[in-house]
């Protein structure tokens, strides 16, 4: 194959990867869309600007190494992380530099089942859980 | 020395230089489970670097785990458990649970505390932080 097939073929394959990846993290924010309208009948859409309140904190109730998401995602969703107690390194939040986020529903919500106690000392709601993804979203 | 000369001196059954500990080279972890839930926190750890009695009481534990909720569904940490105990290693004290308490890990690591202190290292469980091959189970830096 020549060269400039060759990429244009390389090019085609990762659209197609990134495009694909979204129906999985679409259907997450639906979900928890629908789960807040539950919770709360006065629910009336997600907001990147409380997400990003939750994500920079800093928050009282849950465990004072952690008063916010971003002690171990960092500041800037865009960079990398570090594990606050244990030094291991986390790929950036924000889907723009990472795009495999928010795509696996069972490891999401794994992660906030762990993480939301750590930083609040109670589970995030699931009007919190969209709001999040959808500050990381528009990062 | 060489690391394929290293590699041709163990498989003709002569010691690799200062092998105190028997765990310069572990086994990688090879249970895919194993390596994506033991490995989001801190790295995965390699069986071979604790006895079987020390990774079921880590695995029978995990809902406290050093103070993290790392409980996972029940057939999920059946197959990591089952995993880590059938690869585990031979030496080393069955009732603790941290690798970085073993008394083979205090004599490999006799540093100062200022060394431990460092900002890049944070705690003694960051193997990564020294070892950079770690993750591969590779702990023979010379
Ligand atoms: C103690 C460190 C720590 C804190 C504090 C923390 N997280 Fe995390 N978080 C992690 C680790 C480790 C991962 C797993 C590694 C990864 O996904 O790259 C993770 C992953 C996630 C994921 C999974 C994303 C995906 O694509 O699968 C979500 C969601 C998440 N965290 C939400 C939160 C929220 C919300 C907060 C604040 C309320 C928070 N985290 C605070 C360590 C932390
Ligand atoms: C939610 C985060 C999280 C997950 C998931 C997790 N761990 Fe840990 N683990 C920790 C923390 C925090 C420590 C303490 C680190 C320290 O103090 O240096 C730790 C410590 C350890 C240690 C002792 C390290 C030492 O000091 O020698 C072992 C062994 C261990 N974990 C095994 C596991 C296994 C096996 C799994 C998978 C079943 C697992 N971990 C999953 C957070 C986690
Ligand atoms: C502060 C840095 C540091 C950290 C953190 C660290 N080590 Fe080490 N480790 C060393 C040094 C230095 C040596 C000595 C190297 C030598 O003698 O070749 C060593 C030696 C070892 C050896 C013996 C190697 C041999 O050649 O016999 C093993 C096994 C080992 N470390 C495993 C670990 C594990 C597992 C962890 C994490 C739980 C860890 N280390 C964390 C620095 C570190």
């Amino acid at each position: 194959m020549n060269r400039p097939l060759l990429l244009a073929t390389a090019l085609t394959a990762v659209a197609m990867a990134a495009v694909a990846a979204e129906p999985a993290r679409d259907a997450i924010v639906a979900a928890y869309s629908q789960l807040a309208t539950s919770e709360n009948p006065a629910f009336s859409g997600f907001s990147a600007a409380r997400g990003e309140r939750l994500y920079l904190g800093p928050h009282t109730g849950g465990n004072t190494e952690t008063p916010a998401c971003a002690t171990c995602h960092t500041a800037d969703p865009r960079a990398s992380g570090r594990h606050v107690k244990t030094g291991r390194a986390i790929e950036p939040m924000a889907v723009s530099v990472n795009p495999r986020r928010f795509t696996d529903a069972v490891d999401v919500e794994k992660r906030f089942a762990r993480d939301c106690p750590n930083v609040l000392g109670r589970p995030c709601t699931a009007a919190e859980k969209g709001d999040f993804i959808t500050f990381l979203i528009n990062r | 020395m060489h690391r394929w000369l290293v590699a041709l001196i163990i498989a003709m059954g002569g010691a690799a230089g200062a092998a105190a500990s028997g765990l310069e080279r572990v086994p990688a972890v090879s249970h895919p489970a194993t390596a994506k839930e033991c490995g989001e926190c801190h790295m995965a750890f390699q069986p071979a670097l604790l006895p079987t009695g020390s990774w079921l009481r880590i695995t029978d534990g995990l809902a406290d785990h050093f103070g993290e909720d790392a409980s996972l569904p029940a057939d999920l940490a059946a197959s990591i458990r089952a995993y880590l105990a059938a690869n585990a290693g031979r030496s080393g004290d069955p009732k603790v649970t941290r690798i970085t308490e073993q008394s083979w890990f205090a004599k490999e690591h006799r540093f100062r505390a200022s060394v431990w202190q460092r900002p890049e290292i944070k705690t003694k469980s960051n193997c990564l932080a020294c070892h950079p091959r770690a993750e591969q189970g590779d702990y023979d830096d010379d």
